[in-house]
């Protein structure tokens, strides 16, 4: 479990807080899920947000430890604090899940995603493209005469901030991974 | 010790390890190697079912009546998309089932080969689990996995696709050995939890138990610790649909069933009371209502052992995730050990409010005239069977809410109605699987017409085996529920709720080489009731009932507990818009 820094057992007390007092504010939470890297447990985890009427904003999936068949699926999703308690839930009883983290409310964590984006422009906008991607920290990894392609990690926000700007530089194109978390510290 | 051995002689290596003595099938090209191998060997029988959805219910009632999973053996495509129905039934009422399925040969999945369907794509969301096996020396290891999951935990169904290569091919065998695996769901109850709850049980004035399938679930020794708990606190208990047979109902703390058609004294307990202790149920639509108005005045305890099932429907004050068996045993340590308290003069007068609300006495009817009503067949069949340890099967619909109300579980594992999903067709196949667990005891399938004749072809299986189940059709010529419903919702217009060109069950039962009972005079009733529990075969009865009687007590959709329609009410303009759209 190493490469992942999650302490075994923990779920029980984190991910469900049986006791949650519930709204009806529509809340955002990351969630960390460790599954058996089988075949089909993606289709298990999709399959049952879809069944059940929730949402998914984002959603990554890797093997994260080889030699462990583990995988790790990263959801954003949102809903009320009741709908998140039962997304956990529901989650956790799928048998080739070993652990549900609720990386929103189990302290600090960290939120990266990577993003591509193809601007296409000439003159003055290509220059304000490329000033800006500087400022963005993002890094041209394809050019032509007319286009770029801009790689840039961060935070959700920042990739929907720089799209934003680019937008009306000439943006042509837009990849996203969507977004990888992990808990700071210990 | 590992063997080497074909993928298909593992199977049924595997099921003799776990103990397997009946499976329930039908055959085709992709399980023929399987079969072969059934042919081959005597310490399991195979029941060959007429379609392969009965074998799925069979194994059903079978795994329900004995506390063991059922094992269903089918082929690939249709055979396995048949299932599908089964599955989803078993899923929803938690029983635990291993159903093997066929598959094309691994190299040639995907190519739309002959019977190639994506069973696992298919059966992802009906089954608790399911697994594709491409490779035979892991095909006993997830054989016995599939038992683990099926048995540990919430039970449920779990299905294991076999290509015909696979079976084909020789492997190693894997033994039967203790689960390694990391599913291992906690039966132990949070102890703090547990505490809290009986320190709620030793102040409570208005408690009531509210008890459901996971205590069936749980075993025969959950329901024994149910009782002594029951009888040490004197508190009122009642049951879901799924619970019956939990708790005695010839105990005199018995409140009968509660819910959409509950008993009323049940349904007013539970909305007045002050303590509900839920133990293995699941907050059901039938059983809440409307959730704003669901005992709006209670504090309110879930044992339950599947997480998902806390805080889904109804918020609750004092979780306890565990198994009931366990639980209860940890409850009734602690709450012996604090010395035995309860709030036995608050308790007194709660009894004296339940015991107006008994007096209403919402289960009567009365019979008069040549025709028989479904309530007077019902506590005949009870009054006659009574002395049997007998098995009740039900099919769906207000047959299968009659009996619920009408005749008496004292023991768990003596029910097998379809809950959750409430499927028609359910009951008869269930009882031949009731039957095969339990050659020698009364097995009674208590039917509608309708539902009857949807699974109708298991007669020849029940023929075939010498089963002498009872199937005990309530005959309204009508799709009853349906046109209770339309009754109350749709101005009594009846659409397609008839059922028309009924067979002369008689006949239809002489056809199979069963025997056949008509009856339809109040008066010839029990003599005929004795002629059918008399017949040492196979019994179709064919009883025709009053055709428009309706089944209550009933909640309207809607409504609260505490506003509920009894027998004799006008049944016109009781729901509203926003009612009727629930179902
Ligand atoms: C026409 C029709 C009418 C109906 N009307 C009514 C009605 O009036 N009243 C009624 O009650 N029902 C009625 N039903 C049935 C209803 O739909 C539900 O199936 C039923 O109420 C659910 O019962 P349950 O809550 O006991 O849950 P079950 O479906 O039996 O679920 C069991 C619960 O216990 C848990 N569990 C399982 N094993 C264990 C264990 N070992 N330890 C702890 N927990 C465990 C499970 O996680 C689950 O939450 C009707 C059905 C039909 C078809
Ligand atoms: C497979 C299936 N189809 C449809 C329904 C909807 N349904 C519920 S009860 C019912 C009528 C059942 O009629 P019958 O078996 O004669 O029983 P009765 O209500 O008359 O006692 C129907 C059609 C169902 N529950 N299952």
């Amino acid at each position: 479990m190493s490469p992942l820094k999650i302490k075994k057992g923990s779920t029980s007390h984190s991910a469900y807080n049986l006791r949650p007092n519930f709204s009806d504010v529509i809340e955002r939470h990351t969630l960390a899920v460790l599954v058996e890297n089988e075949p089909g447990v993606l289709a298990r985890v999709i399959g049952l947000f879809s069944g059940r009427g929730y949402n998914i904003d984002s959603l990554t999936v890797a093997e994260v430890d080889h030699t462990g068949h583990l995988s790790r699926i990263t959801i954003v999703t949102s809903g009320t604090p009741q709908v998140i308690e039962q997304i956990k839930a529901q989650l956790g009883r799928i048998v080739p899940v070993h652990e549900v983290h609720d990386l929103t409310v189990e302290g600090p964590s960290v939120e990266r995603e990577l993003a591509m984006f193809k601007v296409s422009g000439t003159g003055d906008k290509r220059v304000e493209a490329l000033r800006l991607a500087d400022i963005f920290r993002a890094n041209v990894v394809d050019s032509t005469l007319e286009t770029f392609v801009f790689e840039i990690t961060g935070a959700p926000e920042k990739i929907d901030a720089f799209a934003e700007l680019m937008r009306p530089l000439g943006l042509k194109d837009v990849a996203r991974t969507g977004v990888a978390a992990l808990p700071r510290g210990d | 010790m590992t063997r080497k051995m074909t993928g298909a002689k593992m199977i049924v290596q595997a099921l003799i390890d776990q103990g397997v003595d009946t499976i329930f099938g039908y055959p085709g090209g992709a399980v023929l190697p399987i079969y072969d191998e059934v042919f081959q060997q005597n310490s399991i029988k195979h029941v060959l079912v007429r379609h392969e959805q009965g074998a799925v219910h069979a194994a059903e009632g079978y795994a329900r009546s004995t506390g063991k999973p059922g094992v269903v053996l089918v082929t690939s495509g249709p055979g396995a998309t048949n299932a599908v129905t089964g599955l989803t039934d078993a899923l929803l009422d938690s029983i635990p089932l291993v159903v093997l399925t066929g598959q094309v040969p691994t190299f040639m999945i995907g190519s739309d080969a002959f019977q190639e369907a994506d069973t696992v794509g298919i059966t992802r969301p009906c089954t608790k689990h399911n697994w594709l096996v491409k490779d035979t020396d892991k095909l006993a290891g997830v054989l016995h996995e599939a038992f683990h999951v099926a048995t540990s935990g919430r039970p449920g169904p779990v299905l294991v696709d076999i290509p015909k290569d696979v079976q084909f091919a020789t492997g190693q065998y894997e033994p039967k050995k203790p689960s390694v695996s990391h599913y291992q769901p906690p039966v132990k109850g949070d102890m703090a939890a547990i505490t809290e709850l009986v320190e709620a049980i030793e102040s409570a004035k208005r408690p009531v138990f509210y008890t459901g399938g996971g205590v069936i679930n749980s075993g025969p020794a959950a329901s024994q610790l149910l009782r002594e708990l029951v009888e040490a606190t004197g508190f009122p208990i009642t049951s879901t649909l799924m619970g019956l047979g939990c708790y005695p109902a010839s105990g005199d703390k018995w409140l009968g069933m509660l819910g959409m058609h509950g008993l009323y004294e049940a349904n007013m307990a539970m909305h007045d009371c002050d303590l509900m202790i839920n133990v293995g149920a699941r907050f059901d639509d039938r059983i809440t209502g409307v959730v704003d108005m669901f005992s709006p005045k209670s504090k309110k305890a879930h044992i339950d052992i599947d997480p998902s099932s806390i805080n889904k429907i109804i918020r609750v004050d004092i979780p306890i995730v565990g198994d009931v068996g366990h639980v209860l045993e940890d409850m009734l340590k602690i709450w012996k050990s604090r010395g035995r308290k309860t709030n036995s003069e608050a308790v007194a007068k709660w009894w004296k409010k339940i015991n107006e609300w008994r007096s209403i006495d919402c289960l009567k009817f009365e019979q008069k005239g040549k025709i028989i009503k479904p309530q007077y067949a019902l506590s005949r069949l009870e009054a006659l069977t009574k002395k049997y340890d007998r098995y009740i099967c039900t099919e769906v619909g207000q047959h299968q809410m009659w009996a619920a109300q009408y005749l008496n579980f004292e023991d768990p594992n003596r029910w097998m109605t379809s809950g959750g999903l409430g499927t028609m067709g359910y009951g008869f196949p269930a009882s031949i699987g009731v039957q095969m667990a339990h050659p020698d005891a009364l097995v009674i399938n208590v039917a509608g017409e309708a539902s009857w004749l949807m699974n109708m072809q298991e007669m020849g299986t029940a023929m075939q085996y010498g089963l002498p189940v009872k199937q005990f059709i309530l005959n309204n010529e009508r799709l009853g529920m349906v046109r209770q419903w339309q009754e109350l919702l749709h101005g009594e217009r009846y659409s397609q709720s008839w059922s028309e060109s009924l067979p002369d069950f008689v006949k239809l039962a002489e056809a199979f080489g069963a025997k056949g009972i008509l009856c339809s005079d109040p008066d010839d009733l029990d003599d005929a009731i004795m002629e059918m529990l008399t017949y040492n075969g196979p019994v179709i009865f064919d009883c025709l009932v009053e055709k428009h009687e309706n089944c209550f007590p009933m909640i309207p959709s809607g409504k609260a507990h505490n506003d509920m329609m009894l027998a004799g009410v006008d049944t016109q303009g009781v729901i509203d818009a926003k009612g009727s759209v629930l179902v």
